[in-house]
C-alpha cells in the first residue's frame, strides 16, 4: 500500500516537472532552461542512501590512508637523517637522479636551482621551488623508487627526505633527524612563492566583446619555424599539388 | 573447380599495385578531371580483388580494428620529452580525425608509473577522511548506482607547452594532441559522497590512483558536488586500461592531471594536500618568479587540424578547412578563422553537437588558387573569453609557465601545399 502511494507521489512529481516545459506557460515562466529536458521523463526521486557499498574497516583505512598533508596530518612514526639518507640515495635513487641529485638523462634534477626562478631557464627543484617539505615525504613514500613503489620503510622515507632537504641546504646539519613531529615545521625557501589563480582579473583583457575582424594591424612576418628547430618525430615528404 | 585467376590478371594487378603506391597522389587529381582524351581510370575498369573474391567471414576480428590503409593513424610520442616510456605522454592524431568524438584507441595517454592492469573484481574505491562513515565500494556496487552520460574534453594542462618559446613541433598531433573528447558513463561523485556522508567542514577531496605512481590530486568540494563524474565507460565501452580502467575521475573543463585514473580512494579534508602534482608540477611559473597555483580551468582554445603539417593541402580549387575548439569555462559560442595571419577574420561554421565543456567541430569551405596562406583560428566561449594570440599570452605569463598555453596557432601553407608550424609577428 505504501509502495503504491509513493509511486503515485513519484508520478505527480514527474508531472509537475513535465507540464510547465511542454505547456505554453513555459515560455513565460522558463524561457530558456531545458528544451532537452522536456523530451526526457523526470527521474523518480532517488534516495540519498542507496544501500550500496559497506563501511570501511579501520585496518583497511589504515592500509590505504598513507597520504601526508602540509600540516603533518598523515605522517607516520619513524625518523631519519641526511647522513642515513645518503647511503640509501646512492643505492636506490642515484641511477636516475645522479649521485648528487644532478639528474641522469631526462630524470628530474633534485639539487641546485636556488634563485633561478626568474632566470631564462629556471631549475625547479625541491629546494628552489617546492613550497612544502611534507610533499617530499608524501611523494617518496607513494611513488619512489621508480618501478618499486611503496617498498620503503617510514625510517627510509624520512632519511631520504632529510637527504634531499640537506642537498638544498634547507637542513644544514646532516645528523639532524626528521620525524613525525618536525617535518611539517620545516620552512621551504619558496614557501611564499605561490598565489591563487587570478586569471579572471589579471587577464581580464582576454574577455573581449568585439575582437577585430577586418584590417587588424600590419601584414605579419614569419619569425620562427618548427622545421628550423628540427625536433619533430617522423617527418614525411611533402605532397604533390595539382 | 579451381578459382585461381588467370595469371595475366595477377601480373597486371601486381604491376598496378606498385604503380599505385608511387603515383597515388598524381592519379587522384587526374581522375577527378577526366574529360575528353583522358585515360580510363583503372580503379574503375580493372576488376579488383575485393570485388571478386570472398572477404573475411564474421568473427575474423571479433573486436574490430581500423582498415590496414589507416595504419598511420596512431598515437605518437616525442621520445626526447620524457625520461622513460612509463612516465610519458603520447599524442592524439587530431589531423586524421573528424567530428567531435575521439576514438577510444586514439585518446592520448599520460602515465606517471605505467598503465595499471587491474582486475575489476579486485578493484575497490574507498572514501574516508571527514565523512560520517568511511566506505568501500566494489565495481558492482558502483554499477548499481544511478548513471549519467556526458561528453567532455580532457586536455592536459601541458598541451602546447612545448610551444611557449616559439614554434617547435611540426604537426598538430604534437602541438595540440594532448586532448581528447569522449562520452563518459558513470555516476556522479555526489552520489558516491552521499553514501559516506560528507562532514560540513570537508572543503577539499584528495583523489588517489591505484597505479604505481599512486597519483594524487586535491579537488575542491564545490567542484566535486557540481559536475564531477566517476566513470567506468567511455564511448559506450569499458574504459581502456590506458584511460583508467576500471574507474577514473572526470573533472569537466579542468586540467587533465586532476582526472585521476585507476581511482581507488577519495579522502575528504579541510585543506588541500599539496601533493607533488600540485606543487612541483601544474603550478604556473610567472615572469616575477612567483607561481600561480590551483589553475584548474582550461581556457578557450582551438586549432586548425586540416590543413596542418601532417595534413597538407593537396588540391587547388575546392577545399575544406576544419578544426576543433573547446573551453573549460562552458560552451564554445564562435570560432573565427583567418587565412592572412590575423589581418582579416571570418566566422567559421560550427557543425555537430555544441555542449558544455565539450569540443566543437568547425569548418570553412574555401577555394585555394595556390597562394600562400597563414592560417589561424580563435575560439570564443559563452563567457566572452577570446582565445589570445601567443604574444598577448606571453606578455602576461612570460615563457616559463609550461602549462595553459592556449595561444593562437599559426600554420603557413606554401604554394606547393606543404604546411608548417610557424611563429609570426
Amino acid at each position: 500500500m505504501s509502495r503504491s502511494l509513493s509511486l503515485i507521489a513519484g508520478l505527480a512529481v514527474a508531472a509537475l516537472v513535465a507540464v510547465p516545459l511542454t505547456g505554453a506557460i513555459a515560455e513565460k515562466a522558463a524561457p530558456k532552461p531545458a528544451k532537452a529536458v522536456a523530451t526526457q521523463p523526470a527521474p523518480p526521486p532517488a534516495p540519498v542512501k542507496l544501500g550500496l557499498g559497506r563501511p570501511a574497516l579501520p585496518e583497511e583505512v589504515h592500509a590505504w590512508d598513507t597520504d601526508v598533508r602540509p600540516d603533518g596530518l598523515g605522517l607516520p612514526p619513524g625518523k631519519g637523517s641526511a647522513k642515513q639518507g645518503d647511503a640509501l640515495f646512492q643505492e636506490k635513487c642515484s641511477t636516475c637522479h645522479g649521485e648528487f641529485g644532478e639528474g641522469v638523462g631526462r630524470y628530474p634534477v633534485l639539487s641546485g636551482g636556488l634563485g633561478s626562478l626568474t632566470a631564462d631557464r629556471p631549475d625547479k627543484t625541491v629546494g628552489s621551488y617546492w613550497p612544502d617539505a611534507t610533499t617530499v615525504y608524501d611523494y617518496i613514500s607513494r611513488a619512489m623508487p621508480f618501478g618499486n613503489a611503496r617498498s620503503l620503510t617510514a625510517d627510509e622515507a624520512y632519511a631520504l627526505t632529510a637527504y634531499l632537504l640537506n642537498m638544498s641546504d634547507v637542513i644544514k646539519d646532516p645528523d639532524f633527524e626528521l620525524d613525525q613531529s618536525n617535518l611539517a615545521k620545516v620552512k621551504m625557501p619558496n614557501a611564499d612563492g605561490f598565489y591563487l589563480d587570478d586569471r579572471e582579473t589579471s587577464e581580464k583583457q582576454f574577455w573581449n566583446k568585439n575582437p577585430c575582424m577586418k584590417n587588424c594591424g600590419p601584414a605579419p612576418k614569419v619569425i620562427g619555424r618548427a622545421i628550423a628547430v628540427d625536433v619533430t618525430p617522423d617527418e614525411k615528404a611533402g605532397p604533390k599539388v595539382d | 573447380m579451381s578459382e585461381k585467376p588467370p595469371s595475366d590478371i595477377l601480373d597486371r594487378r601486381r604491376f598496378l599495385g606498385a604503380a599505385g603506391l608511387a603515383g597515388a597522389g598524381a592519379l587522384l587529381p587526374l581522375a577527378a578531371k577526366a574529360g575528353e582524351g583522358a585515360k580510363p581510370d583503372p580503379a574503375i575498369t580493372e576488376l579488383q580483388d575485393w570485388n571478386r573474391f570472398l572477404g573475411d567471414g564474421v568473427d575474423k576480428k571479433p573486436y574490430g580494428v581500423p582498415s590496414k590503409f589507416e595504419k598511420d593513424v596512431i598515437r605518437r610520442d616525442v621520445s626526447w620529452l620524457t625520461a622513460s616510456p612509463e612516465s610519458s605522454v603520447n599524442f592524439t592524431p587530431l589531423h586524421a580525425l573528424d567530428g567531435i568524438i575521439t576514438p577510444s584507441g586514439l585518446c592520448f595517454e599520460r602515465h606517471h608509473g605505467g598503465v595499471a592492469d587491474i582486475d575489476p573484481a579486485q578493484h575497490r574505491l574507498m572514501i574516508n577522511g571527514l565523512v560520517d562513515t568511511p566506505m568501500v565500494f566494489t565495481m558492482d556496487d558502483i554499477r548499481r548506482m544511478p548513471r549519467v552520460n556526458k561528453v567532455y574534453f580532457l586536455e592536459c594542462a601541458a598541451n602546447s607547452g612545448m610551444e611557449w618559446r616559439g614554434a617547435q613541433l611540426n604537426g598538430c598531433q604534437f602541438t595540440h594532441g594532448m586532448i581528447h573528447n569522449v562520452m563518459y558513463t558513470g555516476v556522479t561523485l555526489k552520489t558516491l559522497l552521499d553514501q559516506a556522508g560528507l562532514k560540513p567542514n570537508a572543503k577539499w577531496l584528495m583523489l588517489e590512483g591505484a597505479d604505481s605512481a599512486g597519483m594524487n590530486r586535491s579537488l575542491p568540494v564545490s567542484k566535486a558536488l557540481d559536475d564531477v563524474l566517476i566513470a567506468f565507460a567511455m564511448n559506450g565501452e569499458a574504459l581502456r586500461p590506458e584511460n583508467g580502467y576500471p574507474l577514473r575521475a572526470v573533472i569537466p573543463g579542468w586540467q587533465g592531471n586532476l582526472w585521476v585514473k585507476w581511482l581507488r580512494r577519495i579522502e575528504a579534508g579541510d585543506m588541500p594536500w599539496q601533493a607533488r602534482e600540485e606543487t612541483s608540477k601544474y603550478t604556473d611559473l610567472m615572469p616575477d618568479g612567483r607561481a600561480r597555483k590551483y589553475t584548474f580551468v582550461m581556457d578557450a582554445k582551438s586549432v586548425i587540424t586540416n590543413p596542418s603539417p601532417q595534413a597538407p593541402l593537396k588540391f587547388k580549387g575546392r577545399n575544406v578547412l576544419t578544426g576543433v575548439a573547446w573551453s573549460g569555462r562552458g560552451i564554445v559560442k564562435r570560432v573565427d578563422v583567418t587565412m592572412d595571419g590575423g589581418r582579416n577574420w571570418r566566422e567559421a561554421r560550427i557543425d555537430g553537437p555544441v555542449m558544455d565543456k565539450s569540443m566543437v567541430r568547425f569548418y570553412v569551405d574555401f577555394d585555394w588558387n595556390g597562394e600562400e596562406l597563414m592560417l589561424q583560428s580563435r575560439a570564443i566561449d559563452e563567457t566572452g573569453y577570446v582565445q589570445p594570440s601567443k604574444a598577448e599570452l606571453r606578455k602576461v605569463r612570460g615563457v616559463n609557465s609550461i602549462y595553459h598555453n592556449n595561444g593562437i596557432q599559426t600554420w603557413l601553407v606554401h604554394p606547393d601545399g606543404v604546411t608548417e608550424n610557424v611563429e609570426i609577428a
